[in-house]
């Protein structure tokens, strides 16, 4: 329960952040992306923020035993740079690019109550399932 | 430095605090693609507290929206069938790819993963090409 309310208010500090850096305005992400054109790069200062401050505080948390409302930590391990991994990157950044938005931004656009975030998480909720129907067959995430 | 830059760095740390409170809490990383489809498939005590983050961000957007309701954009062309085709590709990319923006993005470089560094260099690429392409086919502006 208490990690329950931990997820609320992450979430909700999460969708402030990505609402103040302008993430929420799939104009100014495609204007980001658009670096052959009339390019904005202030978008590349989200990701910087964002890594310098959890890079200094992961090594600070990391070194605890266990987190404090959990038994372990759920921290992903694996390294290798996987086929899957590329392609997969590859269809979100072509995705990401055509309509402006990444899974995080067009969840908290659906406050908007406009049709275009609903529409865009609704074929990304259908997309997710398309590939795990897939990879029952092809096992491409073994 | 422009008011914009000032913006996205707040914002940035801002997401940056998020995902540390989320680590030294509850151990996981916050990668909202793999919250998301975990919701979706749902195991045994592990559905609530995804579905808590989703309510989470949609209680922060409806509070961005009562400050500013132009703090929630739309895309540059109207066209459903791009937003349709977009959110397939996003839906499909990230599982495939283990992650996307906020777990590759923030959480993987942060721990100095190669697999995220790998993957962000990628989807950053592909999201230039791809929008390089739509603007050479007259689809975006």
């Amino acid at each position: 329960m208490k990690q329950g309310l931990v997820a609320l208010v992450v979430g909700f500090m999460f969708a402030v952040g990505l609402g103040v850096s302008g993430m929420t305005q799939p104009e100014k992400v495609i204007g980001f992306l658009n670096v052959s054109g009339a390019w904005d790069p202030s978008l590349i200062f989200v990701m910087l923020g964002a890594i310098a401050f959890h890079a200094v505080t992961y090594k600070v948390i990391r070194k605890r035993k266990s987190p404090l409302l959990a038994m372990n930590w759920q921290v992903p391990s694996k390294r290798e740079v996987t086929p899957a991994l590329i392609l997969g990157s590859v269809l979100f950044g072509i995705g990401w690019g055509l309509g402006g938005y990444c899974p995080g931004p067009a969840v908290t656009s659906m406050a908007s109550f406009d049709f275009q975030p609903w529409l865009f998480v609704g074929s990304m909720l259908i997309g997710m399932v398309m590939f795990k129907q897939l990879d029952r067959k092809l096992k491409l995430q073994k | 430095m422009s008011i914009e830059w000032i913006h996205a760095l707040i914002g940035g740390l801002i997401i940056g605090a998020a995902v540390s409170v989320m680590l030294l809490m509850n151990g996981r990383v916050t990668g909202i693609s793999g919250i998301i489809n975990g919701a979706i498939s749902p195991q045994k005590g592990d559905t609530a507290w995804r579905l808590l983050f989703i309510a989470g961000l949609l209680l922060g957007g409806l509070a961005l929206r009562s400050l500013n309701p132009e703090i929630l954009g739309s895309s540059p062309h109207s066209n459903p069938m791009i937003t349709l085709v977009a959110g397939l590709l996003v839906g499909f990319g990230t599982i495939m790819g283990s992650g996307c923006t906020s777990g590759h993005g923030v959480c993987g470089i942060s721990r100095f993963s190669p697999r995220s560094l790998a993957a962000t260099i990628t989807f950053m690429g592909a999201g230039v090409l791809s929008v390089y392409l739509l603007r050479s086919a007259g689809v975006l502006p």
